[in-house]
């Protein structure tokens, strides 16, 4: 828009946007006598994007990755009607960003506000414009490039063959330990929780019905159905409190984390195995209407409200003796927020769908980067959320009992001497005004974000009187697209490996062959199942060792995605620029491997896995001491594997730059060769 | 004017195909058939056999 102008007014505009950011993140930096602006957030967070979208990925488009509109993709080579579709490029861009914006920039930037405001904050805002964003835009590009190639196709062909088995095993990883980490998220914000156990227990029979609804009654009418859904899961939210108040039914719904594990495990083996469209598309809808919606509605909730942020800039758990998670600030905010920041996880969706609809290659820049920067603003808004709640209170819902003691007394004194003042009455009227019998020990950050998205919206809406039901509608919103993604994932996870075990016996590879769907399906529920029962299980609350797992899964992947980047780019005889993927991946090769040496070797048991095995083993032993060393052992175990199959990618990725720069090597990319496109302006 | 009715035009166009709306169009159009019960559970065992649709995290 501003590129159109002329020449002293834009210099005018951006220079005065320059001045807005730097002014903004001085003030979110380095303000700290008494409580700031959420709007100093959003002020910093807006300027910061737009300066990053204007400069630095107009930089990448031009310079490095020389965007040709006359190129034609292959959503117009190869389109079918079907995965090849010429698209309109903000249809694409609400298609990619329905799809890469789940839990996770709500959930990790909440579990780092224990550090403060300030590094998670700076973390979204950096990470986003040099790492994210580069990622997603130029993995979108050269999957366009190539035909609309999946980055394990793409690293196989780029790197070798071990940059595909490792990227193909990355996704499998990831996938289980996302897949784990959510339930338990979902498990954490349940449990004893009969108001909110009833409302998403309901999401079942109202899917089942939108499912009989499309199918049925009015075929393909997806957006009307949503609708319909929504009105019933509001008034599953009105019914969840009504049950709440009731002590009959209260009790039937009020379900311990065991229960709760075992009634997801076997809830997502049966929506794994039955059709789609009986549950898991009209779930995927209902979530996603809810999703976009809700995001929207918080976005103009923080503005509307613009709030007081009650956490300081930095908390004393800096030192890396946080109660929510362990771990020193580095490297450990940094795998903690992946989304928000970078997520190698997109790298999957840009070189999925959203490659295969680009009309023009200079459409990947809005995209790409573009859909990246706005994930990165729900990362913020989760920061904004989380931080308006009064440190002592934030502590006494994400901290383990295990930490802060077993009684409300008990965790307010400590919580309290930790100098976040909080008392056990504070914590019971907050409970009572959002519908709950406790708060305390909520941990895994979706109880937190519901509290301050309550907070926030009753403010905006309705008063004191209804942040019950914006409580419960933050659950519910969280939920469900968390159970959205544990049908999906294990749906994907299953496709996955029955494309490979399809080698070895091809009735296996059938997708709609029922043993093979009830095997691969059972293997899959059971595997992210173990680690599940495992963060139920854990007297640190689960959180402390499934969620640093997932980010280092997560990262490592990214550190797959930008080797492949980086290797093209060299190959591109680019590699004077190659520096704008070199340096996240430099940089997430230092925090990821930083982290998983932490994890797997640090002597603190509450950080490293083989110091807790360790420290279980000279403890009293109970009955359950030989499964929690075991535990500790494995997750040390697929920490290592992940790292060593990452580094091998690396070294391959590095043998080849240094071959192609040094002559030895023929730099020869493996793009579609070029051909003219054909669309006008008007269709594309 | 023209803005505000564009702007509305991309935002439907966008939530039709986040809600596989237009692909359920886009079928119907292929087949060269009208929407009925049977069209859309040819439809949703098309989509079914192209794998599910992957989400981020």
């Amino acid at each position: 828009m501003l590129d159109g102008m002329n020449r002293p007014l834009s210099i005018l505009v951006w220079g005065v946007i320059s001045l807005l950011a730097a002014g903004a993140t001085a003030v979110v930096a380095v303000h700290r006598s008494e409580p700031i602006s959420a709007l100093w957030l959003v002020a910093a967070a807006t300027c910061c994007y737009a300066l990053g979208y204007r400069f630095y990925s107009k930089f990448i488009a031009a310079k490095i990755l020389a965007l040709d509109a006359l190129r034609a993709t292959p959503a117009e080579r190869l389109e079918n009607g079907r995965d090849f579709l010429v698209t309109n490029k903000w249809v694409v861009f609400g298609h990619h960003f329905a799809a890469i914006a789940g839990p996770g920039p709500l959930v990790g930037p909440v579990l780092a506000a224990q550090f403060g405001y300030l590094p998670g904050t700076l973390w979204v805002l950096a990470g986003a414009v040099f790492a994210g964003c580069v990622q997603d835009f130029v993995i979108l590009l050269f999957s366009v490039r190539r035909d609309g190639k999946s980055l394990t196709e793409m690293a196989k062909e780029e790197t070798g063959a071990l940059g595909g088995i490792v990227a193909y095993a990355a996704v499998i990883a990831i996938l289980i330990i996302l897949l784990a980490v959510v339930a338990l998220v979902v498990v954490n914000a349940l449990k004893d929780s009969p108001w909110g156990t009833f409302t998403i227990a309901m999401t079942i029979p109202i899917a089942l019905l939108m499912g009989i609804y499309l199918r049925r009654i009015r075929p393909g009418k997806v957006l009307e159905v949503s609708v319909l859904g929504f009105i019933l899961v509001l008034l599953a939210i009105w019914g969840g409190q009504w049950i709440s108040l009731h002590p009959a039914p209260a009790h039937v719904f009020t379900l311990s984390a065991s229960t709760l594990a075992i009634s997801i495990i076997i809830y997502a083996f049966a929506a794994s195995v039955v059709p789609v469209w009986l549950l898991l598309a009209p779930r995927d809808y209902l979530s996603t209407f809810v999703k976009l919606g809700t995001i929207g509605l918080l976005g103009i909730g923080i503005v509307a409200v613009h709030p007081t942020l009650h956490m300081p800039a930095f908390t004393r758990f800096v030192d890396g003796t946080g109660p929510v998670f362990a771990g020193k600030i580095f490297p450990f905010a940094f795998i903690t927020i992946a989304c928000g920041a970078v997520s190698g996880f997109h790298s999957l969706i840009s070189s999925g769908t959203t490659p295969k609809l680009i009309a023009r290659e200079t459409e990947t820049r809005m995209v790409g980067y573009g859909a990246m920067l706005a994930e990165s603003a729900v990362a913020i808004m989760a920061i904004i959320a989380a931080c308006v709640l009064q440190p002592g209170v934030y502590f006494a819902i994400n901290s383990p009992a295990g930490i802060v003691g077993q009684t409300a007394v008990a965790a307010t004194t400590t919580i309290s001497d930790w100098g976040f003042p909080v008392t056990a009455a504070d914590m019971q009227a907050l409970a009572h005004a959002v519908g709950e019998q406790t708060l305390f020990n909520r941990t895994g950050g979706a109880p937190a974000f519901a509290v301050g998205m309550a907070h926030i919206f009753s403010q905006t809406l309705g008063g004191g009187t209804v942040m019950a039901l914006w409580y419960h509608f933050a659950v519910m919103f969280e939920a469900l697209f968390i159970l959205t993604i544990l049908d999906a994932g294990t749906r994907v996870a299953r496709f996955m490996i029955q494309d490979a075990l399809g080698h070895i016996y091809k009735p296996l590879g059938r997708t709609s062959w029922y043993p093979s769907i009830i095997f691969t399906s059972a293997l899959i529920v059971a595997a992210w199942g173990f680690f599940l029962w495992q963060g139920v299980k854990d007297p640190l609350g689960g959180i402390n060792s499934l969620w640093p797992l997932f980010g280092i899964a997560n990262q490592l992947l990214a550190t797959v995605a930008l080797c492949v980047a980086t290797t093209i780019i060299i190959k591109m005889h680019r590699a004077k620029y190659a520096t704008v993927t070199l340096v996240p991946l430099v940089w997430l090769v230092a925090t990821t491997f930083t982290a998983s040496w932490h994890k797997i070797f640090d002597l603190n048991p509450r950080v490293g896995f083989l110091a807790q095995a360790g420290f279980l083993a000279s403890a009293p032993a109970t009955s359950a001491t030989a499964r929690l060393i075991f535990n500790n052992r494995l997750d040390a175990a697929v920490t290592g594997v992940l790292l060593v199959m990452v580094m091998l990618v690396l070294i391959e990725s590095a043998r080849q730059w240094v071959g192609v720069i040094s002559g030895r090597k023929e730099a020869r990319v493996k793009e579609t060769p070029f051909v003219m496109t054909r669309l006008t302006e008007e269709r594309a | 004017m023209m803005t505000v009715r564009s702007v509305v035009r991309i935002l439907i166009s966008a939530l039709r195909e986040i809600f596989d709306e237009a692909a359920y169009t886009r079928f119907l159009d292929r087949k060269q058939i009208a929407s009925s019960p049977a069209a859309y559970a040819a439809f949703c065992r098309e989509q079914e056999n192209r794998g599910p649709k992957p989400r981020c995290c």
